[in-house]
């Protein structure tokens, strides 16, 4: 029972972190009908920056945080500059292409800089965490799910009460009627993947200090947050979240008492349970497409 | 929709009777020379090795043109299919001495039962879930691969790979595998022009339109999916011979990426582009050996060509020389006219040719069709009218199968067709057009028209060989009156001449009911006129046809029987001159004092 518990706290966990970078996806899906394959990168890119400023040159931690942040918008602009809005025009399968295309590229370029060592990133606070009756609280899992549950009603104030994050509902949902009511839609998707760049980095900060800083936590990253968006719903927010921690928990209770080599395939076992049973998720509806 | 004069007899016609293989000769007299030269030719273990690798990798990347070139379905797994035919041929010959042909053809079964399932897990739903599922399978791959130590031998890989007793040599097994090269390279290329061939294009083009013109497009994605993954497979298998040892990080998501960017660069649409691309991306790399030495560097090149080939040559260096030469190629092929088009519409069931009875169509709280009985007699024109928002183009998606009714029953022709999928209620004798046209936009007028004779029911067809086939579209164009433009692209025709071929792709199904979604919607006034009298033709082989259309003009001449339908309820049923005059339905167009 105590372990039972100590996973379920662990689970939380990574899946908060899942949730993070799910929301990224569903930002940017919800914005230009195109799945970012890349947006698990952003979460690594984030995370050797930090590696960059906090350890290499050894600035303090909150500087090299805010520095990682301006790194990821900037990555943002440029991912859509350089990937995205070129191909706006095309079909859905061109933009997958090129970006899987520029997850490559970011995950090898990376490679190519610093090496295939993994790193290793200190977490925020000095305390490891407190012990609380049997759970043993990880300090860096509790600032993980703080953030990500202020992330969460951050993400609903500014969507549903401001104007920037109405305009951009807007623009997510009919471009050529935004448009006409004044609404500049090329500013709004570019808000949009600098947004979900920060986001997605951001989750990579977080969870930094809980894996290694690696090449590959982009992409396992990403395959677990998509795999969110599938089991809570497609394009929708609050399933996104539901379905990250579902995801989180889902593995680590199967790595402690199934099998750990094979942690990773669970999320695919339960991926491929939704797609055939459910796939429109717990939120979704089934749309069909106009004839 | 000025139609050319058909009379004059065309100049040249296809040549016919050759039979295909005759036809081909020349390929496979190539075929034959570049195996010859590969059983003769003495090559350095180090070029030996460069072509094994080329020829096997081409196989795989054929894989890919068929699935991302010709069904337009992604594929980011193919090096997992490729190792589970690899690791097939090595386990099976080295720790279980089981001859290479069966472990050969236990590698393509394998890899065939992996992507069906795979593919029908996933191609019910749209192209982004099918990208993520095929990477999570291939990590899932690669994990059993390095974990299953007791079958795979984990990180170490199989070594002493086998080989058959006949090709013992490694010259003699290149030979080998390049024959086998050059027989998928057939198959493959052949492929696009067959039946299958034509519907996965179709699926690719356009997936609404293939479902109604009779194409399964679920069936038609995994398929097209399955002989992708055997491809890997087959392909995997001759690579663990060839080399005799394999392991775990040759089969790996970066070796999917090198298939991806190989079929990419060359041109995704073709077998001659995934040759080139394979040929390229394995000689460039082993030219510039020094960018080795910084791991991650090639790959990341990769990544940036596949984004710069996407955006600057989306249809890769071959579509690119195919587009350069265009004009020294001989033209295409000139199609005789075909006799005069026949409708010979089917006559099962009675009077009545659709029967559509309490039919209903929900979204959510609105009810977009109500309790809608519509009763087409067969042979006329019967026309469903309403003002805009009346539910009329709902019902017509109803009856088309692409929308399934809430309550209701459709019974066409004498069948219930009310829980058939779009293709098989096109089998039972639907045809129908769109109003915003759905044509399958990278083939010519004539294939999709042949698309539209393929129907599967198509009586009028004989065995749906070749020349039947082109025969029956041809005469189709004929009688739209676009016959002499058989072989341009679509995008080459006017808005109205569009229309009209997508009518001619109904035709050609011989349909026992046409439905015909706003055909007069965007025609200028001739054009209009011109489409009148196409109707009155059709009507004249005994073809019934519901319409749907605003133009009341057209609407009152052409169609003996009207239904009105206003807010989803059908407020007038009868003939012409009596519904037009029935005050509801002058209320409901005029709106009432």
């Amino acid at each position: 029972m105590d372990l039972a518990l100590q996973l379920l706290f662990t689970g939380i966990g990574i899946g908060a972190v899942y949730a993070l970078v799910a929301l990224g996806f569903v930002l940017i899906f919800r914005a230009t009908n195109v799945v970012n394959f890349a947006q698990g990168e952003f979460s690594m890119v984030a995370a050797y920056l930090m590696v960059v400023f906090a350890v290499d040159l050894g600035w303090p931690y909150w500087l090299s945080f805010l520095l990682a942040l301006a790194g990821m918008a900037l990555l943002g602009a440029i991912f859509n500059l350089g990937v995205y809005y070129p191909l706006r025009h095309r079909t859905f399968l061109p933009v997958i292409i090129a970006t899987i295309g520029a997850s490559i590229l970011l995950a090898n370029s990376v490679l190519a800089i610093y090496g295939p060592q993994p790193q290793v990133l200190e977490g925020w606070f000095e305390t490891p965490g407190i012990q609380l009756g049997p759970v043993y609280l990880d300090s860096q899992y509790l600032l993980i799910i703080a953030v990500t549950m202020i992330l969460v009603v951050f993400n609903y104030w500014f969507f549903e009460h401001t104007m920037l994050g109405k305009k951009l509902q807007a623009t997510s949902q009919d471009k050529e009627m935004a448009s006409l009511l004044g609404i500049s839609v090329s500013t709004m998707i570019m808000i949009t993947f600098i947004y979900s760049a920060v986001l997605g980095g951001l989750a990579g900060i977080l969870v930094a200090p809980v894996l290694f800083v690696s090449i590959q936590m982009g992409s396992t990253i990403a395959l677990k947050a998509f795999a969110a968006t599938i089991i809570g719903g497609f394009g929708d927010v609050a399933g996104a979240i539901i379905g990250g921690l579902a995801l989180g928990i889902i593995e680590t209770f199967g790595a402690a008492y199934i099998s750990v080599p094979y942690k990773d395939g669970f999320a695919f076992l339960v991926l491929v349970l939704f797609l055939v049973f459910r796939p429109q998720g717990i939120f979704g509806e089934r749309v069909a497409e106009k004839a | 929709m000025s139609a050319p004069s058909e009379n004059m007899s065309m100049a040249v016609a296809t040549p016919r009777g050759k039979p295909l293989l005759l036809r081909h000769l020349p390929y496979f007299i190539g075929a034959a020379i570049l195996v010859t030269l590969a059983a003769t030719m003495r090559f350095d273990g180090y070029i030996h090795n460069i072509l094994m690798q080329a020829t096997t990798f081409a196989i795989a990347v054929f894989g890919l043109s068929v699935v991302l070139g010709l069904c337009g379905q992604i594929n980011l797994a193919q090096a997992a299919f490729f190792g589970l035919g690899a690791y097939a041929v090595g386990i099976g010959t080295s720790d279980y001495h089981i001859s290479y042909w069966l472990c050969l053809a236990a590698g393509c079964v394998i890899a065939l039962l992996a992507g069906a399932l795979l593919g029908m897990s996933t191609l019910r739903l749209g192209g982004h879930y099918l990208a993520m599922v095929t990477i999570s399978f291939q990590q899932i791959v690669t994990l059993v691969m390095i974990n299953t130590i007791w079958l795979t031998h984990g990180p170490d890989g199989v070594p002493r790979i086998g080989r058959p007793d006949l090709f013992q040599s490694s010259q003699s097994y290149l030979a080998f595998c390049v024959a086998m090269l050059a027989l998928v390279g057939y198959f493959v290329w052949h492929l696009s022009n067959t039946r299958l061939g034509r519907a996965m294009r179709a699926v690719r083009d356009n997936e609404l339109a293939a479902g109604v013109v009779g194409i399964d497009v679920f069936s038609t994605k995994v398929s097209a999916f399955a002989l992708s993954a055997v491809l890997g497979g087959l392909a995997g298998g001759l690579f663990a011979g060839g080399f005799a040892y394999v392991s775990p990080d040759q089969f790996s998501f970066a070796e999917s990426v090198v298939f991806l960017t190989m079929s990419l660069l060359g041109g995704v649409a073709s077998p001659i582009g995934s040759a080139i691309g394979t040929g390229l991306l394995i000689l460039i790399p082993e030219w510039l050996r020094f960018l080795k030495s910084v791991p991650g560097l090639y790959l990341a090149i990769y990544g940036l060509s596949v984004i710069l080939i996407i955006r600057y040559m989306p249809d890769g260096i071959w579509g690119f020389v195919n587009i350069a030469t265009e004009r020294w190629r001989a033209k295409a092929k000139v199609h005789a006219a075909g006799p005069a088009l026949q409708l010979v519409p089917a006559t099962v069931g009675g009077d009545t040719v659709l029967e559509v009875k309490g039919l209903a169509k929900y979204f959510g709280g609105l009810k977009a069709v109500d309790d809608v009985d519509i009763a087409v007699r067969r042979g006329g024109v019967h026309a469903l009218i309403g003002p805009n928002g009346s539910g009329k183009t709902t019902t017509l998606n109803v009856l088309s199968g692409l929308y399934p009714a809430t309550a209701g029953r459709v019974i066409l022709d004498g069948t219930d067709v009310t829980d058939m999928p779009p293709h098989l209620r096109a089998a039972a004798g639907l045809g129908r057009t769109f109003q915003n046209i759905r044509l399958f936009r990278s083939m010519t007028a004539l294939e999709n028209v042949v698309i539209g004779a393929e129907r599967p029911g198509n009586t009028l067809i004989g065995k749906g060989g070749e020349d039947a086939l082109n025969d029956r579209a041809m005469s189709a164009l004929t009688f739209v009156g676009l016959g002499t433009r058989a072989n341009e692209l679509i995008s080459s025709f006017s808005y109205g001449h569009q229309r009209l071929i997508e009518i001619a792709r109904a035709l050609a199904a011989n349909p026992t009911l046409l439905l015909l979604d706003e055909p007069a919607a965007g025609l200028n006034s001739s054009e209009k006129l011109e489409l009148h009298e196409l109707l009155k033709r059709i009507a004249a082989q005994g073809l019934t046809i519901l319409i749907i259309d605003h133009d009341m003009t057209l609407v009152s001449e052409a169609a003996q029987h009207i239904t009105v339908l206003n807010f989803g309820r059908r407020i007038a049923d009868g003939e012409s001159m009596a519904v037009l005059r029935h005050p509801d339905v002058v209320s409901a167009y005029l709106g009432t004092e």
